[in-house]
């Protein structure tokens, strides 16, 4: 009785979790293992399409005649690197209209053209020509027989299912793509973005804790930039931080704070002397990191709040008849509370950070040194549309994840566990 | 000891008074104030001044009185020291320099003697600064969106500073841009794409992900465990690795360009965070309702629409809300998937505008209101719940 019931219990189960499973599988799962075929493939962004072949039709009048025309079919295989087998043509003529002289690749039957054209290679073309004559002598009717459209169908293999693999792009990818560059400039984005967001989330939600007035509403207006649609803050940003007519380079340069507009999203270096040395600056990366850790320290901070919140103010007070300074209160009360979720928030946003496109596509398209790989992803698959190139910058990124989750689960995950 | 107490109580909130003034001269000189200067040095001077003529008066004269009197010797000071200003802006340094000295009533000079009290003096105006830094920073980018939507590119072009609205012009002038991008760019359509993208998606991923959340909260299956920790796993990997193959799938399958194909994309994509957050409040609803409704004769479905539905309410608004936010704010897969003007959402179609270097700037930040407002009253009206499902759906704790 038990054991039916189990089975029901599963069998339902079954059937409520089947749908989500099999959509997050084909939508999210799918694609990563795809990736993995598509790296290993020589694939541009043109070459997707099935081969179909194509044909223009063009009637012509020969001579005086009306009862005599010229058809033209332009006929062309739509891909330029791949053949497409037996292709078979077919197209109809009026009432009393038939072919003289027809190809030998062709049959005429039951008002019918019907030809065999087999194998096209790779940028076939060909002008197909009959002539047509009607039997009674009458004139013949340009524009049904333009109006009847050929059908043309044959066997093409799809671009992406073949099988002739190669190893060419990821030696691109590790050999001419500047990658240690590329490498360098995601982990800067990504720790400072991730370090800066935290750090700014802690002393947001330090804040919000004391006990000031309109606490509730300081809360909501400091997730205002989490909630906001990323295009419509990134181009407020480019517009605030333009060097010919922003705002805050004209604020600068009107108290004389600054001499010229800076070109804080175009310009890669900037030289800066602290104390006698000089050094450069990632200008343009920084101002990025800037935006990032703007728009999702509201999330490291509500976490931290939520946590804040839940400290038992007893600890407080009990340190604050020993005597405790608010520093030493923060140190040795608050921080340990912290330290859990701040573990977490670093693992999450430093994954997220990892893999942010968005922000960076709008603020700079990736020039002036912010290229992060997520770009690099766009840039190969969609800008020099070399698909393969793009998924094989794809399977990096995963990789990379992969071995930071396995890291992060190593070092943190227990001791995130303990407390 | 008391000396330097009071130094440091000095010292800092005069920076800080200084501070709030140079944030109150910027947005005047936003209004196309001409000021040049932001005489940082002579109002930390005076700025001194005034907490210190504070707590030498100390309880002598009512609280009041004094704050009122002592604001408005510094606002005249200041007014003296100060490029010449309309009324207006000297009314604002006075309230400022109220709202400053009422804070600083809780201080006196027996209260500079307490243990302690400069770490306290510095914790308390760092707060109060940091709330004002924080309110200014995260506020101003909005105000200038805001605002750049009812100037004039050459307007801006010519004083980049001056944001001040005229409105002695009529309501129909003062909102040309809204107008023209509703017009000659469409922005109706996209707004209606938009909506009938987000509120698809909503729809389609609580079908989806209720019962799911409900076969992971209640029933034992095999596979269960690793079903619910693969959920938070696929929750974090990267839309940008999937975009390379459903670019070339969809593409295959004509999915490009159509409404349908970015409803199953933003559904999957979202469907994870929804089940793990309706998951986690189904496990609360206590277990002796549902075995009612079993004894009743229900099958599962009737459990799910009599039962948990009802009861799980809230949470599943504040799923829906978080996940039409998440649909609405998409850019990654509408940039790859869209080339079309005619199926654009509104986020493609501020990107396809800002494409064109032609197009006048208060037309892009127009736009940029009009995506941005829905999610901000969504959030200001129902931030209670999205608050909570936020803390609940990223990470457990």
């Amino acid at each position: 009785m038990s054991d039916s019931l189990s089975k029901l219990e599963k069998r339902t189960a079954y059937t409520l979790v089947l749908p989500a499973v099999l959509l997050v599988f084909a939508i999210v799962l799918f694609p990563i293992f795809a990736n993995v075929w598509i790296s290993f493939k020589d694939i541009e962004l043109k070459d997707i399409r099935i081969p179909e072949p194509r044909a223009k039709k063009i009637v012509k009048s020969i001579s005086e005649n009306q009862s005599e025309l010229k058809i033209i079919y332009k006929l062309r295989n739509s891909s330029l690197i791949q053949e497409i087998r037996n292709v078979q043509f077919q197209d109809k003529l009026p009432t009393n209209v038939s072919p003289i002289n027809l190809d030998p690749r062709c049959n005429f039957q039951s008002k019918k053209i019907v030809c065999n054209f087999g194998n096209w290679q790779a940028k076939y073309r060909e002008n197909f020509e009959i002539t047509v004559l009607n039997n009674k002598g009458e004139i013949i009717d340009k524009k049904i027989i333009k109006s009847q459209k050929p059908i043309l169908s044959g066997k093409a293999d799809n671009p992406l299912l073949t099988t002739n693999f190669t190893l060419e792009n990821f030696k691109k990818v590790f050999y001419e793509n500047n990658f240690v560059e590329l490498l360098l400039t995601t982990f800067y984005f990504t720790f400072f973005g991730t370090v800066g967001a935290i750090i700014f989330g802690i002393l947001a939600a330090q804040l919000v804790n004391q006990n000031i007035q309109g606490r509730t509403y300081m809360r909501g207006i400091l997730l205002f930039p989490y909630v906001g649609p990323v295009v419509a803050l990134a181009y407020t940003w480019t517009l605030l931080l333009d060097p010919n007519s922003g705002t805050l380079n004209a604020l600068l340069v009107n108290f004389n704070i600054i001499e010229q507009p800076i070109n804080l999203l175009g310009q890669k270096y900037i030289t800066m002397s602290i104390l006698g040395f000089e050094f450069k600056l990632r200008l343009a990366l920084t101002t990025v990191i800037f935006f990032e850790i703007w728009r999702y320290f509201p999330l490291a901070f509500l976490f931290i709040l939520a946590r804040l919140q839940a400290i038992p103010q007893s600890l407080y007070e009990a340190a604050e008849v020993d005597g405790a300074s608010p520093i030493q209160k923060f140190i040795h009360i608050t921080l340990p509370q912290i330290t859990a979720i701040i573990s977490i928030l670093f693992m999450i946003r430093f994954i997220w950070n990892f893999n942010k496109f968005e922000d960076i596509f709008l603020l700079t398209g990736g020039a002036s040194g912010t290229r992060t790989l997520p770009i690099n992803v766009y840039q190969q698959g969609f800008a020099v549309s070399d698909i393969g190139m793009g998924s094989a910058v794809s399977i990096v990124i995963v990789m990379l994840l992969l071995s930071f989750m396995v890291i992060y689960f190593r070092l943190i995950g227990k001791r995130a566990n303990e407390v | 000891m008391r000396f330097k107490s009071l130094a440091i109580f000095l010292i800092i909130s005069s920076f800080f008074l200084t501070c709030i003034l140079s944030i109150w001269k910027i947005m005047a000189t936003l209004q196309g104030l001409s000021f040049t200067n932001l005489n940082v040095t002579p109002i930390f001077l005076i700025g001194i001044l005034l907490p210190l003529a504070f707590v030498l008066i100390g309880n002598k004269i009512n609280h009041l009185i004094k704050i009122f009197s002592l604001s408005f010797i510094f606002s005249f000071l200041y007014f003296y020291l100060n490029e010449a200003s309309p009324y207006w802006y000297i009314l604002g340094v006075f309230l400022i320099t109220l709202f400053f000295t009422n804070k600083l009533k809780k201080y006196s000079i027996q209260s500079l003697k307490e243990d302690f009290i400069s770490e306290k003096i510095i914790f308390d105006f760092i707060t109060l600064f940091g709330i004002v830094f924080f309110a200014f920073v995260i506020l101003f980018p909005f105000y200038i969106m805001l605002v750049t939507s009812f100037k004039t590119q050459i307007a801006l072009l010519v004083n980049p500073l001056d944001f001040s609205l005229d409105f002695t012009k009529s309501l129909a002038e003062l909102f040309k841009s809204y107008f023209v991008i509703f017009e000659t760019y469409n922005f109706g359509r996209y707004i209606l794409i938009s909506s009938a993208v987000s509120i698809g998606t909503v729809i389609v991923t609580l079908l989806f992900a209720i019962p799911a959340a409900y076969a992971v909260a209640r029933l034992n299956f095999f596979g269960k465990n690793f079903l619910s920790t693969s959920i938070l796993i696929i929750y974090m990997f990267p839309a940008i690795v999937l975009v390379i193959p459903l670019y070339t799938v969809f593409s295959q399958l004509g999915l490009r360009n159509s409404i349908f194909g970015l409803l199953i994309v933003y559904t999957a994509t979202t469907l994870p965070v929804a089940i793990y957050m309706l998951q986690g409040y189904f496990k609360s609803i206590p277990k002796e309702i549902e075995d009612a409704g079993i004894m009743d004769g229900q099958n599962w479905f009737g459990i799910i629409l009599k039962i948990i539905i009802p009861l799980s309410l809230p949470a599943i608004a504040s799923v829906a809300l978080y996940v039409f936010m998440i649909a609405w704010n998409e850019f990654l897969f509408s940039l790859m998937f869209l080339d079309s003007p005619k199926s654009f959402t509104l986020s493609r179609a501020i990107q396809y505008l800002s494409g064109d270097a032609e197009t006048p700037r208060q037309y892009l930040m127009a736009g940029s209101v009009i995506v941005t407002l829905p999610v901000l009253f969504i959030f200001i009206y129902f931030e209670k719940y999205l608050v909570s499902g936020l803390t609940a759906g990223s990470v457990k704790e």
